[in-house]
């Protein structure tokens, strides 16, 4: 059982979050709605995993990123799930500059999709990464002109795309119809291409191409 | 010294000038208002303005004394009515040439920057005369002199100077109320043939889902994931929409990061430096970030660059951006490029744009607002330092005292040769010093007073804000 806390500050929304939350297995151990009481909980009560709204009260701007921040900053690699009306790049930047990974950044309309959100929360929980699609977007189309990004094929942009959101080899193989052993050697590709050195371990490589994409 | 000599003599020849329009100008108004020849007044008034305005120019030139054009801005050209007639007073014209003509007439008439100018033409050759030996003794000072005289008559009056901000305001509030107006109609275009359109799609299939829920479950699911599609497609579209109307990034972490987060998303490698003491106003910042925003995108789509930098710094009450990309150049505000909603936005806050794109490239786009930084919001005219403003005081509170006790009233009891000596101080002196002490009192109050009026104006002139000087009789601002 993975002890869950729920910062968000619409009740429809919190309650929504609690319910699904538990129908999957997981106990709430709260559910704060401000920014102060988001702090104290994440530091006191070190949940497993945390779902953090950007926008909280009292000043509506991004009290709950700087509270995920600082919690962070106290804890590292206290496993923290952003959600947001909207992404941005420039919070997806300091959310992952800590590179200890188990840190998550999601559009609220991701938890449309029950399944794959409770898949990210775990993966968030278990100390991987889960990017926003729109952030991985964003971030290839900033960075399209530059050399050897440019010279990926289309079929390992995608593999890029997949892998840049948090997936591991597994989940890629799935979501694209390969085999596993043709996401590992796409992956190879990449890696190559771009100059990383590969590695074995998904979170770890996950987080090497992410900092790749942030550091042009 | 030589040269002040020519410049000096130059104004001496001018003179000749002078009395031919003096003459010319007697002619005009006496044939304008004792024949009625009216059509003789407008030539009369653009002469003087023309003579007027090339010696405030010449005067600038040659002395340090700046005199601002005082003439109310030209009024604007009549508008038909509905009818397509021109309406004057309570005639109806076919033409607008007649309207047009009696406004000008009345405008000129009634700007009392005519008249003073006229009663500076018929004073000047006598003060130039007045001036001669300072002239020949010293040019520099005379010109000086006549410097000052100018001043006295041809700078712009206060009303002159309100007329000038009025009318500019007029025109930056009715920029701004388009601007605005137009930006309402693109939201308002935007949620509903977007937003709206979609919820109904969504509603539609929810209404649909209802019928099928319990003759074919697996038809209801379908649908049900398609509304479900399709409310995330409206979030999508919804975010477009915000972030049109004010950027998010922009509410929760201000202008600094909001150009930061731009810079993130543009194709262009684009370097930020923001420098500002504090936060601007809340319009001043989205201004900027559109701006901002539009010029990058200019940049990657016309220009071809591939880099840019992005400079936002407060210098003292100015707030000024600069925009530099490496691109192809030739970027012109008419070519509909985006350049003329920036230039109408920044005008709202008094802001200007100054681009400079040679072919080839590179492009620099400055832009510089006044008074959009906090520390400069309380008042426009900064206090005075402390020992001018007590001498001011002083000057009110104490001149009464040796101009009319001390000065006035004991030179009447001198003259009338009272016996009452009361407090008048003269009156106890010797004989021979009593009319000497009664003069020095009366100059001594006439020139407190006159210290403070002038302290509080000159200080006043120094300081005033840029936008306040009045504006030349084009509409080129």
């Amino acid at each position: 059982m993975k002890r869950v806390l729920i910062a968000e500050d619409l009740y429809l929304l919190r309650d929504g979050l609690v319910h699904l939350l538990q129908a999957h297995g997981f106990t709430v151990v709260a559910a704060v709605e401000s920014g102060p009481e988001l702090l104290k909980g994440l530091i006191e009560l070190r949940p497993d995993v945390s779902i953090v709204d950007v926008r909280l009260p009292p000043t509506f701007t991004d009290e709950g990123l700087q509270a995920a921040l600082a919690a962070r900053a106290q804890l590292p690699g206290l496993p923290i799930l952003v959600l947001s009306q909207h992404v941005e790049q420039l919070y997806a930047r300091e959310l992952l500059a800590d590179g200890s990974g188990a840190i998550g950044y999601l559009l609220k309309d991701r938890v449309f999709n029950a399944e794959q959100f409770i898949d990210a929360v775990h993966r968030v929980a278990e100390g991987g990464t889960a990017m926003d699609p729109e952030v991985i977007a964003k971030l290839l189309a900033s960075n399209a002109r530059h050399e050897p990004l440019a010279a990926l094929t289309p079929r390992e942009r995608e593999v890029l795309e997949a892998m840049a959101e948090g997936r591991s080899n597994a989940a890629i193989s799935q979501r694209l119809y390969l085999s596993e052993s043709a996401v590992a050697k796409h992956t190879a590709g990449i890696f190559a291409k771009l100059g990383l050195a590969p590695s074995d371990d998904d979170n770890r490589r996950v987080l090497a191409v992410l900092a790749y994409l942030n550091s042009r | 010294m030589l040269r002040r000599f020519g410049q000096a003599t130059a104004l001496l020849a001018l003179t000749f000038v002078q009395l031919l329009v003096i003459v010319f100008s007697f002619l005009a108004l006496f044939g304008t208002f004792a024949l009625g020849m009216v059509f003789l007044y407008p030539p009369h008034v653009r002469l003087v303005r023309r003579l007027a305005e090339d010696t405030r120019r010449r005067v600038r030139a040659w002395t340090d004394i700046e005199i601002a054009s005082p003439y109310l801005p030209k009024p604007p050209p009549p508008q038909p009515q509905a009818d397509g007639m021109y309406r004057h007073d309570r005639t109806l014209y076919k033409t607008p040439r007649i309207p047009a003509w009696s406004d000008r007439w009345k405008w000129m008439l009634s700007d009392p920057a005519t008249w003073r100018d006229g009663l500076w033409l018929l004073l000047d050759p006598l003060i130039k005369v007045l001036l001669l030996p300072v002239f020949i003794t010293m040019p520099e000072r005379g010109l000086r002199f006549y410097g000052l005289w100018c001043e006295l008559l041809l700078s712009a009056t206060r009303a002159s100077r309100l007329a000038g901000q009025v009318s500019h305001l007029n025109r930056v509030r009715n920029l701004a109320a388009d601007s605005q107006a137009a930006e309402m109609r693109r939201i308002e275009r935007d949620l509903h043939d977007g937003t709206q359109a979609r919820l109904v799609a969504i509603g539609m299939t929810l209404g649909a889902v209802e019928e099928l829920v319990e003759k074919d479950p697996v038809a209801a699911r379908a649908l049900l994931t398609k509304a479900r599609e399709a409310s995330a497609d409206t979030l999508t579209e919804l975010r477009r929409v915000i972030r049109g109307i004010h950027p998010p990034v922009l509410a929760e972490r201000g202008l600094a990061d909001a150009v930061r987060a731009l810079a993130l998303d543009s194709a262009l490698r684009v370097t930020v430096e923001v420098d500002l003491p504090h936060r601007p106003e809340a319009p001043v910042e989205a201004a900027i970030y559109f701006a901002v925003s539009e010029l990058l995108s200019n940049a990657a789509r016309h220009g071809d660059a591939r880099s840019a930098t992005v400079d936002i710094r407060g210098d003292g009450p100015y707030l000024r951006v600069t925009v530099t990309d490496d691109g192809m150049g030739g970027a012109e505000p008419g070519k509909g490029s985006g350049l003329l909603g920036i230039e109408r936005r920044l005008a709202a806050f008094d802001g200007v744009l100054a681009i400079n794109s040679p072919p080839g490239g590179p492009t620099t786009v400055h832009m510089e607002l006044p008074h959009a930084l906090p520390e400069h919001w309380a008042g426009s005219l900064p206090k005075m330092p402390r020992w001018k403003a007590v001498t001011v005081a002083v000057c009110w509170g104490l001149a009464w005292c040796p101009l009319f006790p001390q000065g006035l009233v004991a030179g009447v009891f001198k003259i009338v040769g009272a016996d009452e000596k009361s407090w008048f101080l003269a009156l106890y002196l010797p004989g021979p010093w009593q009319w000497p002490f009664i003069v020095g009192m009366i100059t001594l109050g006439i020139a407190m007073y006159v210290l403070a009026t002038l302290i509080p104006g000159q200080y006043a002139r120094q300081n005033r804000p840029a936008w306040a000087t009045p504006l030349s009789t084009g509409c080129d601002r």
